[in-house]
């Protein structure tokens, strides 16, 4: 057996500020200069980092009581309708949530200003945001109506709870048709115009630990420039997918579920964003450490951009409708040259995840972990693996007549 | 014809019906794209126009004749570093390679020489980041 590394050593190494850590783009230098063997001794972390656009975000607030009391049955922040199916004055505000006003695609495309994200960015930055609650009042909780401002301080809690968010690996959206197209992927030219990837490549979180063996239930990230932690796998989470030799997914695989404190957040790492024709969503910030257990370990971390493969999907027909058509891979290498080659045609290539932010967060969790701020914690429980069976489904085509209120109590 | 031109008044100018007869003399379609008008106060428009080639002449020499100074529109694209979360989703977009992609550091950049303002990043920044500015004289801003 080779070398082995524990938590508790490295975490002792982080109090003592004796901890090496180093990017995942440093790690490859490190590894080149003195090998493997030495550098599975030497270095204690590994930190990664990704910045895109997360759809699947949002965050549980708890506002408090009026005076009277209220159940909450509808609540607006900043216009935009908070989900109020809990506890009285508990809600969740998701990041692609529109206003009942936003004119969404009547006049396509639409622009979709200002949703969900937008008001979570503006609480972290400590704006005022107005909230309108509604209620049909109970004896318990009288008060019907609450119209006032607020800001983060205001709350109890601000919970960030993402369900599904660090996708590992995705698609490369081109689009075959002949008119332009509005995508969560952007703006797809016609005719193999452009090809837009979302990917922060080899600083990548899950890519950089491929079949989550450090990466569980419990671990300790950077999150929207805050702490926060790995909740569960995230919603979608598909492991046992088609891989390369090194691990890699050759399509969008595993996800994680996060969760932290949005009052110890930073707007600067939860970004409102506007797709122009497709909706409100929110660029999230995460960073993960990998602790250099063993060699084996090392070895995942050592994954390059020409290492990762994105399935080059079609979003005029082929995603939309479910076709298969094969295009073939880009390589992330090409992907962030510029040009990639599709159907024997040079194409330019569009990113929407930000490297230079993602290569930040390695640095600013890097820098952490040095200081002792941020010790590493060993998962309370695995994410399911390469080896999972986990079936990816869709929804069922089925008849809902005879159905009427057969479930319901009253009925 | 169509032109975007900056129409800047006087206190007294901007308290006639200026607009109106524009429309009912010269026959001119018009798009006002940014106004600031106040009684008694200086204002400017910034105006879309569109007719045929003499009556937009026509047109602007009526405003001329009004002492309304008529410029062309001149815009500018800013981009807002501080807002920008340099995603280079503009870059592959840019037709001159104003809005630049570094491809060592992914750094996004922009070269405002090299702008020929088509527009085309407006949309396609999911920060918003990048806006169109109608250069204006600065007493009327």
């Amino acid at each position: 057996m080779g070398y082995e590394k524990t938590y508790e050593e490295i975490n002792e190494k982080i109090r003592k500020g004796e901890a090496v850590v180093v990017t995942a783009e440093e790690i490859m230098d490190v590894v080149g200069e003195i090998g493997y063997e030495k550098a599975v001794r030497q270095v204690d972390v590994v930190t990664t980092g990704t910045f895109g656009p997360m759809c699947s975000s949002g965050a549980f607030l708890n506002f408090g009581h009026s005076r009277p009391r209220i159940k909450m049955k509808r609540v607006h922040l900043n216009g935009v309708e908070a989900y109020t199916g809990i506890a009285a004055v508990d809600a969740y505000i998701g990041a692609a949530q529109l206003p009942a006003t936003d004119p969404e695609n009547k006049v396509y495309p639409g622009r979709f200003s200002y949703g969900g994200s937008h008001v979570i960015h503006d609480l972290v930055a400590g704006k005022e945001i107005r909230l309108e609650a509604e209620a049909y009042g109970t004896d318990c909780y009288p008060n019907k109506k609450v119209d006032t401002v607020i800001t983060l301080g205001d709350l109890n809690e601000a919970i960030l709870f993402n369900p599904r968010n660090a996708y590992q690996n995705y698609n490369c959206a081109v689009n075959l048709g002949d008119r332009t197209l509005y995508t969560y992927m952007g703006i797809l030219k016609p005719n193999l115009g452009n090809a837009s990837y979302s990917t922060a490549g080899q600083l990548s979180p899950l890519l950089n630990d491929p079949y989550y063996k450090t990466i569980g239930v419990g671990t300790r990230i950077f999150l929207g420039g805050g702490i926060g932690y790995v909740a569960w796998n995230g919603t979608q989470h598909h492991p046992n997918v088609l891989r390369g030799e090194n691990g890699v997914p050759m399509t969008p695989a595993g996800t994680l579920a996060v969760i932290g404190d949005l009052k110890q957040m930073d707007p600067d790492w939860l970004v409102g964003l506007s797709y122009i024709g497709y909706g409100a969503t929110m660029a999230v910030g995460i960073g993960i450490p990998i602790p250099i257990l063993n060699e084996e370990i090392l070895r995942y971390t050592m994954v390059r951009d020409e290492d990762i493969f994105c399935p080059i999907v079609d979003f005029f027909e082929g995603y939309p409708y479910s076709k298969p058509i094969d295009l073939g891979y880009a390589n992330v290498r090409d992907l962030k040259s510029g040009k990639i080659t599709v159907n024997g045609k040079e194409v330019v290539t569009t990113p929407q995840s930000s490297y230079p932010r993602a290569r930040k967060i390695a640095a600013l969790l890097k820098e952490w972990i040095r200081s002792g701020r941020f010790e590493l914690t060993r998962p309370v429980a695995a994410l399911p693996s390469a080896d999972a069976n986990i079936e990816f489904k869709s929804i069922p085509e089925r008849s809902p007549n005879g159905m009427n209120g057969r479930n319901r109590r009253d009925s | 014809m169509k032109d975007r031109v900056v129409c800047y008044f006087s206190a007294a100018q901007s308290e006639q019906p200026i607009i109106y007869r524009l429309v009912k003399n010269y026959d001119l379609i018009f798009n006002i794209l940014k106004a600031d008008i106040n009684p008694q106060k200086e204002g400017y428009l910034v105006v879309e126009l569109e007719g045929n080639r003499e009556s937009y002449q026509e047109g602007i020499a009526f405003l001329r004749s009004l002492g309304v100074v008529v410029e062309p529109l001149s815009e500018t694209v800013v981009w807002q570093e501080d807002i920008c979360i340099q995603c280079g989703a503009c870059a592959s977009f840019c037709p001159t390679q104003a809005l630049d992609i570094d491809r060592d550091s992914m750094q996004v950049s922009f070269d405002n020489s090299r702008c020929v303002v088509c527009g085309m990043c407006l949309d396609c920044c999911p920060t918003r980041a990048i806006q169109l500015h109608f250069d204006l004289r600065e007493a009327a801003v």
